[in-house]
């Protein structure tokens, strides 16, 4: 296995895993935030990407420049996200106890199913798909091979934007501090006179615009079918779960760890590319239950 | 009692009956009671208060045994077929529980749909070894000596089914009752009671784990068997999902619960497909919601077929 | 005669606080011990390592002669421990009968998955201790409809089915109407008396303590101020200043 191979991996391994870092960070911050594993998660992402593709095929129309062609993206992430999030938050999680893990979970798991069927009638069973931001961005060379700027530069940059805004966003805004404060214990943020009604909507839709963003970057680069969703929503689970639910940092070098892992599987062994995520996921939970970077809390009586 | 007695007597002549009046429809009274066996064992787990989101699995590992045994040896009786299938589900577990039954809630399931997508994965891709995403074919084995014709055949894997279900169902009611079933609910409500009465609670949620995988096991088994194929959806997430969501949608304080659920969960399938294509799986999301916001001990809860009392919280 | 339990040298500290500060502790056979001491002394804790729930920074401690330090709860418990905790730890969906059948498996250790949970248990015994705790009419209802003094009795109660050596009680008459203490308090003792079972008890109430202990001992601050027969240890200023609060 040469240098020039390995290069080429890592580089294909860096998009994929910027992906996989805006899809679990959305999922990771929501359960951080209010202790709910969205499993609509990944219709989101999946409404993220129609969404995207739809756009931009209108946009096309009207020979766009690639500023307003990419800028579709963040569009349509943010229109999804902002009409689910909200939906999924305030007609259906609010109506559930807080406290038992289990029940929002099977409420959002049929959300999820819900959502999957909406797809279709929305965008039925053929592919759709939305290549023209990826050809207008043109190639790079690395290492001998030859990258979409798009894949190897842009993806991996919004995804580390992304990092670096919210973490930004949590430490040094006022509504990121209710925010990390509801995180650290909810109760007591209330007693301080947080509004952590409010601050679990602001999550759950920053949370849904990311995981929606995640969906509406990579349809560029994908044919989007139903089951894409389905799909997805698992290698976000691999990805959150090994990280340790609700850290944030923790799904950035997890992302890397498991997108990587993939991509130098797909060289040596591409049997086994599937497999990867879901290897390291089994291992990192065998050794380590709570996650790699979870803080273990002690039971009482 | 005599209720429940007379309504399961109705409920398996009626199935019988309508198996074998109209054919085409036996194989579905096989799958649905197959899924109702599969959620009996996710069931197992719930009164524990455990959700596993990865039982899938063992359906497949029960189904490619079945194949790669009918492959090997293609005069193996079918009886044998799905014994080993079954036996092969409960030493997975066996051992899986080993790990598994370490964790609770969230990372319980977690861990249960890791291994899953594992194993699911491999099954898609080592080709050569399980045929890929197209599975393996299982060519019609003999039953108890005898060689069917394809209706014969069906016909008696629908005796065979039902058989399976009234036994196990029987059997699978009468733990829940037993002091090793109701130890498992007391892991739902209070595990350092348990421990401090010196049980210990890992080896009682093993217990119901290596029952829960063999249940499943079981229903994969016979699937296969029937289906004549076993194919690695089998063991996808969203298989093991239905499976929650009927032990959720029947409820999990009884072993009618299980069958209760599959009967409705098919019934909206069914409509579905038949008035509204293309809607099933929101009118059972729509479902689901429903009954955990209005009756969360699902339907046996509201038949009120109890083996433990659940409380209204007080005010 | 053996005591008990015993402690040597026994340390909990974790991130700066000591918890429990080398305590040396014997509790002897027939005694009747209350422990006495402000929230957060650490009577709690030391229950807590005493019955394998926590490990201690250092130390030793030993049940019935036999050194339990690194052993759970499951395994002290067999060797004739029963206890009840500041919150009652009962099976909530379980009815008041179940949950005392439950302790009765506990206690013989056989979990069949065929015959029904109350075959298997003596239910003589489980209507005599439904009897003693006076919840006879109770037995069906769900430890969840119970009030809180019926539920630190069924508490007491479950630990009882145990047959244990030692009974120890973490704030037994703690949330229980001051009209029914001195009841609930004359039932287990009487209980225990019958059985011949040593009790170690946290207790808050004076009365009670004066009333039921052979022996006090007053925690402060990780440590055992104080440790002898009621009247002297109340007697203490230490005590009396810093335990209970009357200068």
């Amino acid at each position: 296995m040469n240098l020039d191979l390995l290069v080429l991996a890592l580089a294909d391994g860096l998009s994929y895993a910027g992906l996989l870092f805006l899809v679990a960070l959305g999922l990771t911050l929501i359960f951080g935030v209010m202790g709910i594993l969205n499993v609509a998660h990944g219709s989101l992402y999946a409404f993220g990407g129609y969404t995207a593709a739809s756009l931009s095929g209108i946009a096309i129309q009207w020979d766009p420049s690639t500023v307003l062609l990419l800028a579709c993206l963040p569009a349509a992430a943010i229109v999804v996200g902002v009409i689910l999030g909200a939906a999924l938050e305030i007609g259906l999680l609010r109506r559930v106890q807080r406290g038992d893990a289990v029940v929002p979970l099977l409420i959002t798991f049929a959300a999820f199913m819900i959502f999957e069927d909406l797809q279709k009638l929305l965008w039925g069973t053929s592919p759709y798909s939305a290549p023209e931001v990826v050809t207008r961005l043109g190639t790079i060379d690395v290492a001998g091979g030859t990258f979409n700027c798009y894949q190897l530069l842009l993806i991996p940059g919004v995804a580390l934007a992304a990092y670096v805004l919210l973490e930004f966003f949590l430490k040094r805004t006022n509504l990121g501090k209710q925010v990390t404060a509801v995180t650290h214990n909810r109760e007591v943020a209330t007693a301080l006179g947080i509004n952590a009604k409010r601050i679990g909507l602001v999550t759950f839709v920053l949370g849904a615009v990311l995981g929606a963003l995640g969906g509406a970057l990579a349809a560029p680069t994908t044919s989007l079918l139903p089951g894409v969703g389905t799909d997805t929503i698992v290698l976000s689970f691999a990805v959150v779960a090994t990280a340790g639910l609700g850290q944030i940092t923790g799904a950035l070098i997890a992302a890397l760890l498991i997108g990587l892992a993939r991509s130098v599987a797909v060289y040596m062994a591409p049997e086994l590319e599937v497999v990867v995520p879901y290897l390291i996921m089994v291992i990192v939970l065998l050794v380590r239950p709570n996650g790699l970077f979870a803080i273990a809390q002690a039971r009482k009586i | 009692m005599m209720m429940i007695r007379i309504g399961i007597a109705v409920a398996v002549a009626a199935c019988l009956a309508l198996g074998l009046a109209v054919p085409w429809i036996k194989t579905t009274v096989i799958v649905g009671v197959c899924y109702a066996l599969a959620a009996l064992g996710v069931t197992v787990l719930l009164r524990a208060g455990q959700i596993s989101f990865g039982h899938a699995m063992y359906a497949i590992i029960a189904g490619y045994t079945v194949g790669f045994l009918a492959r090997a040896f293609p005069q193996l009786d079918g009886l044998v077929l799905i014994f080993a299938g079954t036996l092969s589900s409960l030493l997975a577990g066996a051992v899986i529980g080993l790990f598994v039954v370490r964790y609770r809630g969230i990372f319980f399931g977690m861990l249960n749909l890791a291994i899953s997508m594992v194993l699911y994965s491999l099954a898609s891709k080592l080709f050569d070894i399980t045929g890929g995403s197209d599975g393996l074919r299982i060519t019609r084995p003999a039953l108890l000596g005898y060689e069917f014709e394809r209706a014969g055949f069906e016909s008696a894997m629908l005796v065979l089914t039902l058989v399976c279900a009234l036994v196990l169902g029987w059997w699978v009611q009468r733990y829940f009752k037993s002091a090793a079933g109701e130890a498992l609910a007391g892991v739902k409500t209070n595990e350092t009671r348990l421990e401090y009465l010196g049980l210990s609670t890992y080896r009682i949620l093993w217990n119901g784990y290596v029952l829960s995988a063999g249940l499943v096991g079981l229903s994969g088994s016979l699937f296969a068997v029937v289906q004549g194929l076993v194919t690695p959806e089998l063991g996808y997430w969203l298989r093991s999902g239905e499976f929650v969501f009927i032990a959720i949608l029947g409820g999990a304080s009884h072993v009618l619960g299980a069958f209760l659920g599959t009967f409705v969960f098919e019934c909206v399938r069914l409509v579905a497909a038949a008035f509204l294509t293309g809607v099933w799986q929101m009118l059972l999301g729509i479902t689901l919601i429903v009954v955990i916001l209005t009756a969360p001990s699902g339907i046996a809860g509201l038949l009120r077929l109890h083996t433990i009392r659940v409380a209204r919280q007080t005010a | 005669m053996n005591p008990l339990v015993r402690t040597e040298a026994l340390k909990l500290a974790f991130g700066g606080v000591v918890a429990a500060d080398g305590i040396d502790f014997v509790l002897h056979e027939g005694e009747r011990l209350a422990v006495i001491g402000a929230n957060g002394a650490g009577k709690t804790t030391f229950i807590n390592i005493c019955t394998g729930f926590l490990k201690p920074t250092s130390g030793k401690v030993y049940f019935d002669g036999r050194d339990v330090t690194n052993l759970v709860p499951r395994e002290i418990v067999r060797l004739g421990l029963g206890r009840s905790f500041q919150l009652p730890q009962l099976f909530l969906d379980h009815t008041v009968r179940q949950c005392l059948e439950l302790a009765a498996a506990g206690r013989s250790n056989k979990l069949g998955w065929f015959a029904p949970l109350s075959a298997v248990v003596n239910a003589g015994e489980v209507d005599h201790a439904l009897e003693l705790v006076g919840m006879r009419e109770r037995a069906n209802d769900p430890a969840s409809t119970l009030p809180e003094g019926q539920r630190k009795l069924l508490d007491v109660a479950m630990a009882l089915m145990l047959k244990p050596k030692l009974l120890i009680m973490d704030e037994p008459t703690s949330g229980v109407a001051s009209e029914d203490k001195h009841e609930l308090m004359a039932t287990v003792m009487r209980a225990l008396e019958e059985r011949k079972v040593t009790s170690w008890f946290v207790e808050h109430d004076v009365d009670i303590v004066s009333r039921y202990a052979t022996r006090v001992a007053a925690w402060i601050a990780g440590k055992i101020a104080a440790d002898g027969p009621p009247a002297q240890v109340m007697a203490s200023p230490q005590v009396r200043r810093e335990v209970l609060g009357i200068s």
